[in-house]
């Protein structure tokens, strides 16, 4: 009997250590969602970043699903709705807010000092809590070309001194007025997305105006709609009324060409586009600060970034992960493969576009210099929409103030609709 | 001289009926053929081609480089199989399950038989966007049995992009509008001779539904064929998606037109091989409806 009790014991034993062996050395699986399907050269990086993070230590394997950018919101929400969600989730920076705000995410947890030096764009922060970091940030610029400039005694204006609002329009007539262009500047009305958000709101925040009030998030009225959304509203409708962008109905193939074969004198475009214009015209390719129309020169920030999913069931593993691609190594890899700015300047220093007289050097100081991240808040897409609305309809000829008026009274029946969206009593 | 007149009046009348049919075509055909042309030249080419007549040309820089890079964007060999797959079981599962729905409604007496019809037709006018997301939460508390054994959720496999769309309105008000219209006394023929249910329907009613039977499989595939919003809320994998949700690879920062142009025209191809296959009974239904409406 004693013999029997020892000879199970044993076997007890033996395939207590045969069971547990593996699972020492198993690497727990952390699924994570990116939005760059179709995107071989950002794909490729990140792919070296996850085989590196899996190699460099044994508790946690990353597993990638794809999916491609336009559709990518869609399959979270989906997700969402199904308790479905990874545990890397990669966010679009705007639409953060909104996912923590929905309970789709939670805040990060990395280490002090972990996002030292980041670009501002990169670091998404809600409810003062960081809730995703971005390896890059994307930058607009205003493409022009040099010797057109000089040809026509134009000053080239630089981050510290800027074309004021008054110079700029100048700027416009004058090249408006050479008859070499069909516009003198394209904005890229035909790109009718995000983009009109992104954009032309730096141009309203430039005239000392915004999309919201950024004290409360409560409230919209009198910062679009007041003096200085008016001012703004006006040049904007002036530049349709005068010929000197194209319209809304603009040929996606010229916002494309169009600057790359001299239909347009100068281009309101982002650094994706600027290793074509480089191409094209060599060292005669310029990349410009955004005016200043009185509140300072401004653009939009804040691209694609890293965040972990309130379900995760290993939030540890996906902080993990995080700190882990946010290495310097891994933003010069992301910027040299897909040409987008280094989210550290330790970083751009290193990259092969971005480092010190290097052809794309200006976006990184244009992004650490006028870089101002869209509106916080989880009411953002609703914005960007009544905004965007606007802006088209003013460019159409409507009423300057009637067509900001409608935008404020959408938006703050929005914020109402939804309890202020956790800024306070509605 | 009159009927050289007539014989004049005649040709010119062929004549102006032929320009009329070629212009029509012609306007069918330009998209597809600018979706070609397009394939075959680089991005900034094909932009600056739109403004003129060359974009329906074979002009400039030709070449298959669009094709070989789309081959290296998407995984399209997978997903065409995927779609294949998805679809030829949901065509062949719809014609069977429809079919027999639509004879039962039409040959077979049974209660409450007209209040369902009416409900099934009034189906009609719900839009699949609007009960996405009841689907949605449906499929992915439905059990299935899997390499596990019982499993809950269908989400993230071949079958929720199936089963779902087998049973459809459409195809059932098809059939039995193409059944209610036979003569009755076939199935009475049938039925004096003995023959069961089953072999009425099998032998008798199907062999001659012929025509329905291709509009029904041509409607059905399309809508599975260009399946686009039920896969992505559905599916997490992408060896599981199906071919139209690889278009949207191709729009990132700078889009890729003529890899989409490539692509768009690959997709097309299995399209109109299935539409000429059943052309003839396609418009032989059409033509048979127009006469019996």
């Amino acid at each position: 009997m004693n013999r029997t009790k020892r000879i199970l014991v044993m076997l007890l034993l033996i395939t207590l250590l045969l069971s547990a062996a593996p699972l020492a050395s198993a690497q727990t699986e952390l699924s994570l969602w990116y939005h760059g399907a179709g995107n071989p050269e950002e794909r490729a990086v990140l792919l070296n970043v996850i085989d590196d993070f899996n190699a460099s230590q044994s508790d946690w394997s990353v597993v990638i699903e794809e999916f491609p950018q336009e559709s990518y919101n869609s399959s979270i929400v989906a997700a969402a709705l199904t308790g479905d969600l990874p545990d890397i989730i990669d966010v679009d920076a705007p639409v953060m807010p909104g996912w923590a705000w929905s309970g789709y995410m939670a805040p990060l947890n990395l280490s002090e000092g972990a996002l030292d030096g980041f670009l501002p764009g990169a670091v998404g922060v809600y409810n003062g809590e960081v809730y995703a970091v971005g390896l890059w940030d994307a930058v607009v610029a205003i493409y022009a070309r040099r010797s057109v400039l000089e040809a026509n005694d134009i000053r080239i204006p630089t981050l510290e001194e800027p074309w004021t609002g008054e110079e700029f329009d100048a700027v416009l007539e004058t090249l408006q007025a050479t008859g070499d262009f069909e516009n003198a500047f394209d904005v890229g009305m035909a790109w009718k997305g995000e983009w009109y958000t992104y954009a032309f709101s730096p141009f309203l925040q430039s005239f000392g105006g915004d999309m919201i009030d950024r004290e409360t998030y409560l409230t919209a009225e009198g910062v679009l709609n007041g003096e200085a959304g008016l001012a703004f509203g006006e040049w904007w409708q002036s530049l349709f009324e005068r010929g000197l962008v194209p319209g809304t109905s603009q040929d996606g193939a010229d916002r494309d060409t169009g600057f790359l074969d001299g239909k347009y004198a100068l281009q309101w475009n982002g650094n994706w586009a600027a290793r074509a214009a480089v191409e094209a015209f060599g060292d005669d390719a310029l990349f410009l600060p955004a005016p200043d129309f009185g509140s300072g020169s401004t653009i939009g920030a804040a691209s694609w970034q890293f965040g972990i999913s309130s379900t995760s069931e290993h939030p540890e593993g996906a902080n993990a992960f995080i700190e882990f691609a946010i290495q310097d190594e891994y933003l010069v890899d992301f910027s040299n493969f897909g040409g987008l700015a280094p989210a550290t300047a330790s970083a751009a220093a290193e990259s092969d576009l971005y480092y010190e007289g290097g052809p794309l050097e200006v976006f990184f100081g244009l992004s650490q210099a006028q870089a101002l991240v869209r509106p916080v808040t989880p009411g953002y897409a609703n914005l960007s929409l009544s905004f965007k609305k606007a802006l088209a309809d003013i460019a159409d000829g409507a009423d300057v103030q009637d067509a900001l008026d409608a935008a404020v009274d959408e938006i703050e029946q929005d914020i109402e609709d939804n309890g202020g969206y956790g800024f306070g009593d509605m | 001289m009159n009927a050289m007149s007539f014989e004049t009046r005649h040709n010119l009348s062929i004549g102006l009926r032929y320009a009329l049919l070629i212009l029509i075509a012609t306007i069918f055909i330009f998209p597809i053929l600018f979706m070609v042309m397009s394939s075959l030249k680089p991005d900034l080419q094909m932009l600056r081609d739109t403004a003129s007549l060359r974009a329906f040309l074979p002009v400039g820089d030709i070449s298959l480089n669009n094709y070989a890079e789309a081959f290296e964007r998407v995984p399209i060999v997978q997903f065409a199989f995927n779609s294949v797959f998805t679809t030829s079981v949901s065509v062949a599962a719809s014609l069977l399950l429809n079919s027999m729905a639509a004879f039962s409604f039409a040959f077979l007496q049974w209660r409450g038989k007209a209040i369902l019809l009416s409900l099934i037709i009034a189906t009609f006018i719900v839009p699949f966007e609007v009960i996405a997301i009841p689907m949605l939460l449906v499929a992915n508390n439905l059990p299935w049995i899997g390499p596990e054994g019982i499993e809950i959720g269908w989400l993230n496999s071949y079958h929720v992009q199936i089963i779902p769309f087998i049973a459809d309105s459409l195809g059932i008000f098809l059939f039995y509008q193409y059944f209610r219209d036979l003569p009755d006394e076939l199935v009475e023929a049938a039925r004096i001779d003995g023959a069961s249910i089953w072999q009425i329907y099998a032998r008798i009613i199907m062999p001659i539904a012929g025509p329905i039977v291709a509009t029904a499989a041509i409607l059905k595939f399309l809508v599975m064929w260009n399946a686009y919003i039920w896969p992505l809320m559905t599916i997490r994998s992408e060896e599981l998606r199906p071919i139209m949700v690889g278009l949207q690879y191709f729009f990132q920062l700078n889009v890729a037109w003529g890899e989409i142009m490539a692509y768009l025209s690959m997709v097309t191809i299995p399209v109109l091989i299935f539409y000429l296959a059943l052309q003839r009974a396609f418009i032989e239904s059409i033509a048979t409806s127009g006469i019996k409406g």
